[in-house]
């Protein structure tokens, strides 16, 4: 055998033994929290909020962390949205190798880097500058600037795949650029922006440290942007700490919905972003 | 002699610090095929691209030099470049339809322009279907219009892409190197749709193909190396060229 094939056949192995490394830790991370969790996972654990003696194993579920969860993620990948969006099509329409753009993008390399804690203190501080407590709001903030720099990075990698020859077909129609933008740049790069809110929304909803200081935790059900609210990670991270194996369990059952929330809605944005698919100009 | 519809005037162009085109001087009459040949890299698609002032949308181009439309100058500053490219519409070589429907892609111009909001949808309806029959695709797709346009075969989008532009009224269509991605059949049918549109608008089609300017043009400008070696009747370049180089050319002994 030649030695280039001796190097194929090499380089073809490893590339299987990282994806048997990539793909079998997720399915021993899924296979731990089914096989832990699911025997407590009942009607009652996510129709209710925890009751009396709930952390010693009785009666009660974890509505409220992920009522909680819902909110946050939902409220932080909007707000992040609204702030994405114009600054992506800043990046790629109109400031495009531009000096501005550049230091943006390196911003947001940075930004996305810096571990989630320190967002948590960063939202914190404000917080106590400005006279809130840990609450919704709080929460939601700490996690939309978590947010961020993912959003503008995956749109901004989206709408720069749009090919320039379908943005001159608008143009050459006597189109402006904003309406080149609104009307055919984000139809074409509409699935790869679903993705970008989802990938955004995957990593808002899993965070703990971000939300420790900033929107708390309570036994309550959320009712207001400035009371403290509950959120899934550290319902995981609470029960887990107990002593109580019952209550441990629990922590597995907190586990499993979250990841079957995530699976839920990017289930759920796949098929909606179908529509746009059929559409798409390749 | 016919109209003069566009002049190019002492124009020049470049990428960077590249000169494509050097000080180019034409006239663009009315209502007939203008051809702009020449071999790869003569600078054909900068100079169709500079005459509707889409060439600035590319990254590092510069120009200098006027180029006018009925007398206007489309370079003078405050000139509303929306306006010049609602006049002068342009059919680029790949066909790209919109991410919408066939409906949709027609529409679209119309919609941007005003004409949708001032006018209801049965006009909208009537711009559609005169501008799909204009083109030649309207029996294809009558019966499909709200399906996605990037379903239709690559002959048809094109044809698509032609209606598109027509849909906007220009007086000037501006096509590069139309045909060059389609197959003959296909080809044949957008070559008939131009000469039964230059009956009523002026037309202007890059080529690099010498039998299709035979075929087409009523005049030609001839590019080498960006800058205009001959131009005038089709007649004229093809049976008494002046420059030698022109000579070489349609001869097919050089390009």
């Amino acid at each position: 055998m030649r030695s280039a094939q001796i190097e194929e056949r090499l380089f073809q192995a490893l590339m299987l033994l990282s994806v048997f490394i990539v793909a079998g830790s997720l399915f021993l991370i899924l296979l731990t929290i089914i096989l832990r969790g699911l025997p407590a996972l009942t009607v009652e654990m996510i129709t209710r909020p925890p009751e009396g003696g709930y952390y010693l194993g009785k009666e009660g579920g974890i509505l409220n962390a992920i009522l909680g969860s819902l909110y946050l993620a939902s409220g932080a990948t909007l707000l992040a949205l609204l702030l994405a969006l114009p600054i992506s099509i800043y990046l790629r329409i109109y400031g495009q190798r531009s000096r501005l753009s550049e230091i943006v993008r390196l911003a947001m390399d940075v930004l996305w880097g810096i571990p989630s804690i320190v967002y948590g203190a960063i939202a914190f501080t404000f917080m106590l500058w400005v006279g809130m407590r840990a609450s919704l709001l709080g929460g939601i903030l700490a996690l939309a600037m978590l947010e961020l720099p993912i959003l503008v990075r995956g749109m901004d990698e989206t709408l720069g795949s749009v090919p320039s020859a379908l943005k001159e077909a608008s143009y050459s129609l006597g189109a402006t650029r904003l309406e080149t933008t609104l009307r055919v740049v984000l139809r074409q790069s509409g699935p790869g922006l679903v993705t970008a809110v989802l990938l955004a929304f995957g990593r808002g909803i899993g965070d703990a440290a971000s939300v420790l200081f900033t929107a708390g935790y309570t036994d309550h059900l959320p009712y207001s942007l400035l009371r403290p609210v509950a959120s899934l990670p550290l319902a995981v991270f609470f029960q887990l700490a107990t002593p109580y194996p019952a209550v441990q369990e629990r922590a597995y059952t907190s586990a499993l919905v979250l990841t079957l929330i995530v699976l839920a809605i990017s289930l759920t944005s796949r098929y909606l972003s179908k529509g746009l698919l059929k559409h798409q100009i390749r | 002699m016919p109209r003069l519809h566009m002049r190019i005037c002492e124009f020049n162009a470049w990428y960077g610090d590249q000169a494509i085109l050097k000080n180019i001087t034409a006239d663009i009459p009315a209502q007939c095929i203008t051809a702009i040949i020449g071999p790869s890299g003569s600078g054909k698609t900068t100079l169709l691209r500079s005459m509707n002032r889409l060439l600035e949308e590319s990254e590092g181009a510069r120009t200098r030099g006027k180029i006018t439309l009925d007398g206007a100058d489309i370079y003078a500053a405050g000139t509303d470049v929306t306006e010049i490219r609602m006049r002068i519409g342009l059919l680029a070589p790949k066909p790209f339809p919109l991410p919408m429907s066939i409906f949709e892609n027609i529409a679209y111009g119309p919609r941007i322009h005003g004409q949708g909001t001032k006018r209801n949808r049965r006009d909208l309806e009537q711009i559609v279907e005169s501008n799909l029959q204009a083109a030649g695709l309207w029996d294809e797709v009558k019966d499909r219009l709200h399906t996605p346009a990037s379903q239709l075969s690559t002959g048809q989008q094109q044809r698509l892409c032609l209606a598109r532009a027509l849909a906007v009224g220009p007086e000037i269509l501006l096509c590069d190197e139309p045909t060059s991605a389609l197959d003959p059949i296909s080809a044949e049918r957008i070559e008939g749709q131009l000469k039964f549109l230059k009956e009523k608008m002026t037309i202007v089609v890059v080529t690099h193909m010498l039998r299709q300017t035979r075929r087409l043009a009523d005049h030609v400008l001839l590019l080498w190396m960006g800058e205009l070696i001959e131009g005038g009747t089709s007649h004229k370049l093809f049976h008494s060229p002046r420059d030698p180089r022109t000579q070489a050319y349609i001869s097919g002994d050089i390009g």
